[in-house]
């Protein structure tokens, strides 16, 4: 049963060619890991997947995209700006609504945010600055998640931790990695990408560390 | 997530800035009730529509009257900027010292109205006086941003020089190049800004375009007003059309014989100016003991001082913050996530005319239409300053990258993505400017406005030079202290 269809000619940046025709389906509940090295078109697909299903799908951008003057729970908040009227998120930058906090605070306790809840997010480390980019997905509460390395400023427990909530949270994803091992580990399916190819698309099963390694 | 443990959470804090901006809209809302705010005139609409018919039936004057207007107002912003900028930088490179710091900042206090109004007393209506009263201020402006922008170059490349390099030599190698650009951007900006000093200044009889404007206007030529007002927007918005690398040299050189030829200077007057008109008059009736010097000093601070810096104070602190609101309203009109290409072009005019119209020919304007209150002040100190903070806002803003899922909705953006994102920019631009408002706020006064203004006018009329220059002073310690408190708010919100 595919969820998202994703068909389409060479994907680029005006005439710069990144990724050759894509022809890819998305199973609901189905975890999908993209691999590669740098630059072979892992966010660029990721972006396309975006852009063609937003009204799906939460997305962790590469950059993070937070508003790094706001508090952390602002910037989580805004995961549900679209459900609200536009009085109320206006109401809630100046006062943050009881409400608001008491159903973020709980997530940010999981993310090991919570003594950060009103801090700016100038203020936190790479790795904090991150967790926030993911606490503004899981409030977003989307069918799919996209994530674009969501992990790699975290260390290993960190980042296993992260990883697994984000699992438990989301029915379907698609996440690129660059860590073989750990998208052994997470994902259901793995795709690699190289030279603007898709070469590899099999479940995370019939695969192993070494016989993937020959795509970095 | 399941057990309910307190969890003790400090109370949330609005960020260093925005508490600054909220400082400012309370002692702003403080001031409402003592400041005159009332429309008195008796049929404004009726004003207002026969001006709109001017603006919409523009007439041009005498071509050629219009011609030379716009070449002076041209010659006197050209060959007084000209001046400013070798003076700048020449006192920008001994910006270390506290005594040229200190000179600096008291000639660029004094607005150049008050310059003009001064140098008018002793040269009389000679070019001289139109060239001083842009030379002088702007020195000490550029002076300052000169120094500023080599502070920021870096340094590393001046250390490398060998020893025995020289100041010069390592200057042009090294600060110079580095600053260049900066240095060429400012001065363009201020140029502008020149042209539109320029053209105030025949508010008080030299031959630039306000001296058309302002006769046009009290005839209620309002048609003729207009195609001025036209032809000078125009002359500010093709500006990156004419001047180039290559005509610089031919305004520069064009601007002495521009400048018309005036009234000769007579000497006799310079000198009566600086060893009478200016000395107080308790000393200059002989009756030079300490006492008749307070006596006179405290007269003047607590008839003519105190009112003047009162209302000052109240008029800039409202204007400020309407100001800061009118930015805040207008940088969205040119931001690209707000609208598209197209959409943009309306608000990009609106900032262009608003930003070129200069503050004093707006407040003259509102103050027949609406008689004479603060009311016109505020709104034309907002509009200029606003359009201007806004345009620069939205310049700021443009270079914002939203992430791909950024909010939807047009107002949600604004609030979450781009109000916060451009705030910081927004509050230290508005700091720059809020000495700027207040130097115009008090020149103002000229216009009937009881800002000191008013009263260094007055004292002007009754040929009272002495009392003129202490108001005149006054003010400018006023614009220091704003400047200094400024710049302390930027470094500690």
């Amino acid at each position: 049963m595919s969820l998202l269809a994703i068909q389409s000619d060479a994907l680029g940046y005006g005439d710069q060619r990144v990724l050759g025709p894509v022809s890819l389906d998305i199973r609901a509940g189905e975890h999908l890991i993209l691999l590669g090295k740098s630059g072979c078109g892992k966010s660029t697909l990721l972006n396309h997947i975006y852009s063609e299903n937003r009204r799906e799908c939460a997305l962790i951008p590469q950059g993070l995209g937070l508003v790094e003057c706001l508090s952390v729970f602002h910037n989580v908040y805004m995961g549900r700006l679209p459900r609200y009227t536009v009085l109320h998120n206006i109401r809630n930058l100046i006062r943050p609504a009881q409400a608001r906090v008491a159903e973020i605070l709980p997530l940010l306790e999981r993310l090991g945010l919570a003594a950060k809840c009103f801090s700016q997010v100038a203020d936190l480390s790479g790795g904090q600055q991150q967790r926030v980019a993911v606490a503004r997905a899981l409030f977003q509460d989307a069918p799919v998640l996209l994530a674009d390395e969501p992990v790699s400023a975290l260390d290993g427990p960190e980042a296993d931790r992260v990883m697994s909530l984000l699992g438990q949270n989301f029915a379907t994803a698609v996440i690129t990695l660059h860590d073989v091992d750990r998208a052994l580990r997470y994902g259901q399916r793995i795709i690699a990408i190289q030279n603007g190819e898709l070469v590899l698309d099999q479940p995370s099963g019939r695969l192993t560390a070494s016989a993937l390694n020959e795509f970095y | 997530m399941n057990s309910t443990k307190p969890l003790s959470l400090p109370r949330y804090r609005w960020p260093g800035g925005v508490r600054t901006g909220v400082w400012f809209l309370l002692v702003a809302l403080l001031c409402l009730p003592f400041a005159d705010l009332d429309v008195s005139s008796l049929d404004p609409w009726r004003e207002i529509g026969r001006m709109l018919q001017g603006v919409i039936s523009p007439q041009l004057m005498d071509p050629v009257l219009v011609t030379e207007a716009l070449l002076a107002t041209l010659a006197f912003a050209f060959a007084g900027v000209a001046l400013a900028v070798i003076c700048g930088f020449l006192l920008a490179l001994m910006f270390h010292n506290l005594l040229v710091r200190a000179i600096c900042a008291l000639i660029r206090s004094i607005h150049e109205l008050f310059w003009a109004l001064i140098f008018l007393q002793f040269f009389g209506l000679h070019p001289l006086t139109g060239l001083l009263a842009i030379a002088v201020p702007y020195c000490g402006i550029f002076a300052r941003m000169y120094a500023e922008i080599f502070d920021q170059v870096a340094t590393q490349p001046e250390k490398a020089l060998p020893v025995g390099s020289g100041f010069f030599s390592a200057l042009l190698y090294t600060r110079l190049p580095q600053a260049w650009p900066h240095l060429v951007s400012y001065t363009s900006y201020r140029l502008e800004c020149g042209i539109r000093s320029s053209a105030i200044l025949g508010f008080v009889g030299l031959p630039t375009l306000g001296y058309y404007l302002e006769s046009s206007f009290s005839q209620g030529y309002y048609s003729e007003v207009a195609g001025l007002m036209i032809l000078f927007y125009l002359l500010i918005a093709t500006k990156k059309l004419w001047l180039r690398r290559w005509t610089l040299p031919l305004f520069l050189l064009g601007s002495p014989f521009f400048m018309g030829s005036g009234m000769p200077i007579i000497w006799g007057n310079v000198g009566r100016f600086f060893s009478q008109d200016i000395i107080p008059a308790p000393l200059r009736s002989g009756d030079a003991s300490l006492h008749s010097l307070v006596d006179w000093a405290g007269t003047i601070v607590m008839d003519q001082a105190l009112p003047g810096v009162w209302n000052t104070l109240l008029l800039s602190q409202i204007a400020l913050v309407v100001t800061g609101l009118f930015a805040l309203l207008f940088f969205p009109l040119i931001n690209r996530y707000c609208f598209d290409t197209v959409g943009r072009i309306p608000g990009h005019i609106f900032l262009v005319v608003a930003r070129s119209t200069p503050e004093y020919l707006l407040a003259y304007i509102l103050l027949q239409l609406l008689g004479p209150s603060m009311l016109p002040a505020v709104i034309a100190l907002a509009i200029h300053n606003g359009a201007l903070i806004g345009y620069l806002t939205g310049r700021n803003s443009n270079e914002i990258r939203l992430r791909p899922d950024a909010p939807e909705r047009r107002t949600d953006r604004y609030f979450y993505e781009l109000l916060p994102r451009s705030y910081p920019a927004f509050l230290s631009f508005m700091l720059y400017r809020w000495e700027v408002i207040m130097r115009e706020t008090a020149i103002l006064g000229i216009l009937g406005i009881q800002t000191i203004g008013f009263f260094v006018d007055s004292a002007i009329q009754e040929i009272r030079f002495d009392v003129a220059l202490l108001l005149i002073l006054i003010a400018a310690m006023m614009n220091i202290l704003v400047d200094l408190l400024a710049r302390r708010i930027q470094l500690h919100p």
